[in-house]
């Protein structure tokens, strides 16, 4: 019997390891297969690839600069907007909302995690855009005249999609700070409060205790703006031209390779727009790593701070 | 043990009951344009209605796409909004033969509020627009263009399709035909690098973009205006006559053009001469292999295609397609003889 047991054991354990490498396998196949795809492009243009404007179909030359920029800076924008909106709710829901407020409040975020990003972007164009507008038209000359707002206010561009991205992400950061928060141990505030501390102070105590699964949901957050195409695409304007102005019409490199991949029959271009694919994944690639690192490096900072806490604490 | 053999058995005759209606229905695979879709879809349904015995399947994937697959032989046939180019045809395994279906057309539509009169274009005057060297709706040649109406000083948005289209392969064909500096700076293609304006997904993105920003003008196909009751301005044709575009209108664009047809049907449309003609108009195309290695699949599609041709342009009018002129469906009749069928 004990050596049947551990036979299955074994079995156990090659069955899930072997799906364990089944997932590194498939991350590589897509990196191996995005690049022999993009090798056309990858040898015509090389490194300036990441460093060039121009997006010409007709003529053949492609540079991805202006997508990688409106990417990252629609991806920023939105992590700005909602990372302090979404980390209230769950402060909110988790700390301060009596009972019966907190479950249909936790609904509604998750609620807002399960529209169809096609519906956003309806609600975008009909809605959010000339809402936009709005405000674009209404602002003071003065204020126009600065680079971050220049350009003509068409409700489309930058504001519009950084808006539409942040409102998709905070479901993501909320639900996971809250669940982080969540799993504080009680001692942490009973602690606080022990020591005199006011419930906000207790609140902030929490949350410091909480702060590397709190960034680990706002890079979540992050990974959901990169990768966002539709949405995104209804709102942004779709003009591949780099600009600083939120009102400006830009474009990313998920909508590129939506928008154009269908209609694209020559070689260079196809590989071009793989290429867009290869290049959003290694971005993808180094900020996941980078924001594993940060997590890494404060975790390991947290045991040698966490101790003399505990120690004073059972002291 | 007596249960696993009943299903063992009623699973081999199920097997021989799906090849044996497999060994009777025909099934041919298409790939391609997304403009022609609706009356594609009409057209395969109904033949199938006809010949219970065929079945075709079309995937709208978009002109570019359905090029790669017939060049990859994975489907049978292919369609597109744009022709192939030489390149293409070079790189195919073997001759393509490209057959024109139905019309269709590209209109400006735009958005001036306080302006109730319908506004008259010109390709040169659309050109300039595009390129983004006349910006205010009372520029001097748009003036000029609509005498009797009162222009604003408005802005003027570019908006144009973001998604590679067939659309805009008309839209940027006219207006390089009519304007050199867009040939030389821009050219022709379903996706191209815009000079100036703000991209939409789809018609509707377009139409959505126009309706919502005063001052914005972009163009969408002919059916989708119809469709959706959107006011959209008239264009100067060849013979100088300013053209709201109707069914009719493309079709008489298509009859100019068979006088001077070339026989791979490879031809564009846009600005042709003659009187009442609506200037942006175009063919949509089947892509068939002259010499395919189907022959039962060959002859069945050639079959579909005259039928497609003669009875099935009767269903043109319901979807708002253009039909094809008696005169290029003859010279189709001729060119299908060429496909090897045996």
């Amino acid at each position: 019997m004990p050596k049947s047991k551990s036979r299955s054991d074994v079995a156990f354990r090659i069955g899930t390891g072997a799906f364990g490498f089944l997932l590194i396998a498939l991350v590589c196949g897509i990196g191996v297969i995005l690049a022999i795809e993009s090798m056309p492009s990858i040898q015509k243009f090389g490194l300036s690839f990441w460093r060039t404007e121009i997006w010409d179909p007709v003529a053949g030359e492609f540079g991805a600069l202006p997508f990688i920029w409106g990417t990252l800076y629609s991806s920023v924008l939105a992590l700005l907007i909602a990372t302090p909106i979404a980390l209230g709710i769950a402060i909110f829901i988790s700390e301060l909302c009596p009972a019966a407020l907190r479950q249909p409040l936790v609904f509604i975020t998750e609620l807002l995690a399960a529209i169809p990003s096609i519906v956003y972007g309806l609600w975008g164009i009909f809605v959010l855009v000339p809402a936009v507008r709005a405000v674009e038209t209404s602002l003071p000359a003065s204020l126009r005249a600065l680079p971050l707002f220049s350009g003509p206010p068409l409700g489309l561009g930058m504001l519009s999609a950084a808006l539409i991205l942040a409102i998709m992400v905070i479901p993501f950061i909320s639900s996971i700070s809250r669940e982080v928060l969540k799993s504080v141990p009680p001692a942490q505030r009973e602690g606080a409060y022990a020591l005199g501390a006011t419930r906000f102070e207790a609140i902030r105590a929490a949350v410091f205790y909480a702060r590397t699964g709190i960034i680990g949901a706002v890079m979540l957050g992050f990974g959901r703006a990169l990768g966002e195409t539709m949405a995104v695409t209804m709102v942004i304007g779709n003009n591949p031209k780099v600009a600083v102005s939120l009102f400006a019409p830009q474009y990313t490199m998920a909508a590129v390779v939506a928008n154009e991949f269908a209609e694209a029959a020559d070689r260079l271009y196809l590989s071009a727009l793989v290429e867009i694919g290869l290049v959003l994944f290694i971005i993808t690639l180094i900020i996941n790593s980078f924001s594993r690192l940060l997590i890494w490096s404060m975790a390991r900072t947290d045991k040698v701070v966490a101790e003399p806490v505990e120690a004073e604490a059972a002291a | 043990m007596n249960a696993i053999h009943k299903i063992a058995v009623a699973v081999a005759g199920a097997a021989v009951l799906v090849t044996g209606a497999a060994a009777q229905t025909m099934k041919i695979n298409g790939a391609g344009a997304t403009f022609p879709n609706p009356i594609y879809q009409k057209w395969f349904s109904e033949y199938n209605k006809l010949h219970q015995n065929i079945e075709i399947n079309y995937q709208s994937i978009g002109s570019g796409g359905g090029i790669q697959q017939v060049i990859k032989e994975t489907v049978f046939f292919g369609a597109t909004d744009g022709p192939m180019t030489a390149d293409q045809l070079q790189g195919a395994p073997g001759k393509i033969l490209h057959f024109p279906t139905v019309l269709g057309a590209v209109v400006p539509v735009y958005n001036l509020p306080g302006v109730t009169a319908e506004l008259k274009f010109s390709g040169p005057v659309l050109a300039d627009i595009f390129l983004g060297k006349v910006t205010k709706w009372n520029d001097p040649a748009l003036v000029k263009l609509n005498a009797g109406v009162t222009l604003p000083a408005t802005d003027i948005t570019v908006a144009h399709r973001a998604d590679g289209s067939g659309t805009t392969y008309i839209w940027v064909d006219y207006l390089a035909k009519l304007s050199p500096e867009w040939k030389s700076k821009v050219g022709v293609a379903t996706s191209v690098n815009w000079p100036t304006g703000v991209g939409g997904r789809g018609n509707e993105g377009v139409s959505g973009l126009v309706k919502q920003t005063p001052g914005a003008i972009g163009y969408v196909e002919l059916i989708y205006a119809l469709q959706n009751k959107i006011a959209y301005g008239s264009v100067m044709n060849a013979a100088g006559e300013p053209i709201k575009a109707s069914v009719e209108a493309v079709t008489l664009a298509a009859a100019e053009a068979a006088k001077a047809m070339p026989p791979d049907f490879r031809v564009s449309i846009t600005n042709a001469p003659g009187k009442g003609v609506y200037p942006i108009s175009s063919f949509t195309w089947l892509l068939l292999y002259e010499n395919a290695k189907d022959k039962a699949q060959a002859k069945t599609m050639v079959d579909f295609v005259k039928w497609a041709l003669t009875d099935g342009q009767k269903y043109c009018a319901d979807l708002g397609y253009a039909p094809l002129p008696e005169a290029v469906v003859k010279l189709e009749m001729a060119a299908l003889a060429k496909i090897k069928v045996s």
